[in-house]
């Protein structure tokens, strides 16, 4: 089914996807941290731990 | 009450059964919930965890989103393999299975457009990293280490300016093209921000990040395609990811 043979999938591809893509769904059902940017809060903060974190490359905090 | 309900996905209801041993978020194996004739995939989390508060909190922990956003990554792709599915947005959770009832009855109509629109497509990722020098080594190497008058000086700063400005044209004119191109084979495009170097730890900059919708059948050719303008220009690289579930155009609606 794949054309490509499927490497280990990078965090940021799975960010953009994940959290600044799919349906969002809002409302009194959900419990859904809605209606706030995700993407710039919690990279903003990840960025930080990243720094904090490393000096290592970033393939091996995974 | 026990635990709440995580929901990776909404599709049609699917026959092939989902790949044995598949952990889920917060390592419950996901279930499907039928309703109405569409499906929510689901996993019961706990609410120390996934309430509001805990969830916002565990968002900023990297090792916390890492296996969240791994896992629930694992069942949208085991999903893709035997359905279209519908990814819903990273974090969406219900307080129980009548909650999640309720959003399909809600949005039944939306759901089955969607995944009328999306049935058998899949998105591929390109992304294109311009490897400029940096604005001081691209001097000409003939530069004398110390200019020998202002206005010399001021002729070889001129001309390195000019230099690095005629990369990045040229590298927007690259990337821009290859978008167009791409766009015109794919029903479907969308432009993600550029990619924070410090996150992805790539080199060069981030100067396309785009997302295109394919049908299935017609992907090994977008990836040729792709693959042929790799090396086309020098100090250009092009990645490609995927086949992805359709993530990045779940979110809007389209009329035909």
């Amino acid at each position: 089914m794949t054309v490509i043979e499927r490497r280990e999938v990078a965090l940021v591809d799975l960010l953009d996807r994940l959290l600044a893509g799919g349906v969002v769904i809002t409302g009194d059902i959900t419990l859904r941290i809605a209606d706030v940017d995700l993407v710039r809060i919690d990279l903003n903060a990840l960025i930080s731990s990243v720094n904090a974190q490393v000096p290592s490359p970033w393939e091996e905090l995974l | 009450m026990i635990g709440l309900r995580y929901v990776y996905a909404v599709c049609r209801p699917f026959g092939t059964p989902l790949q044995a041993q598949l952990a889920g978020v917060a390592g419950d194996p996901p279930r499907l919930l039928h309703h109405h004739g569409l499906v929510a995939v689901v996993s019961h989390v706990p609410e120390r965890d996934f309430a509001e508060e805990p969830l916002r909190r565990h968002l900023e922990d990297l090792d916390w989103l890492t296996g969240t956003v791994r896992a629930h990554q694992s069942v949208i792709d085991a999903l893709t393999v035997v359905t279209t599915p519908l990814p819903l947005r990273l974090g969406t959770v219900f307080r129980d299975d009548s909650g999640v009832r309720v959003m399909i009855e809600e949005r039944e109509e939306s759901f089955r457009r969607t995944l009328d629109r999306l049935q058998d497509r899949v998105e591929w990722g390109v992304k294109v990293y311009a490897e400029t020098p940096a604005p001081d080594r691209a001097e000409p190497a003939e530069t004398p280490a110390r200019p020998v008058s202002g206005r010399d000086y001021l002729r070889q700063r001129r001309q390195s300016v000019r230099s690095h400005e005629e990369m990045w044209q040229q590298a927007e004119a690259f990337a821009t093209r290859l978008h167009e191109t791409l766009s015109g084979y794919a029903e479907d495009a969308r432009l993600h921000a550029p990619q924070n170097p410090t996150l992805s730890g790539a080199s060069g900059k981030n100067i396309l990040n785009a997302a295109y919708l394919v049908p299935r059948g017609e992907s090994e050719e977008f990836v040729e395609m792709v693959d042929r303008t790799k090396g086309e220009l020098p100090g250009m690289r092009v990645e490609l990811t995927g086949p992805w579930a359709a993530y990045s155009f779940a979110g809007e609606e389209q009329q035909p």
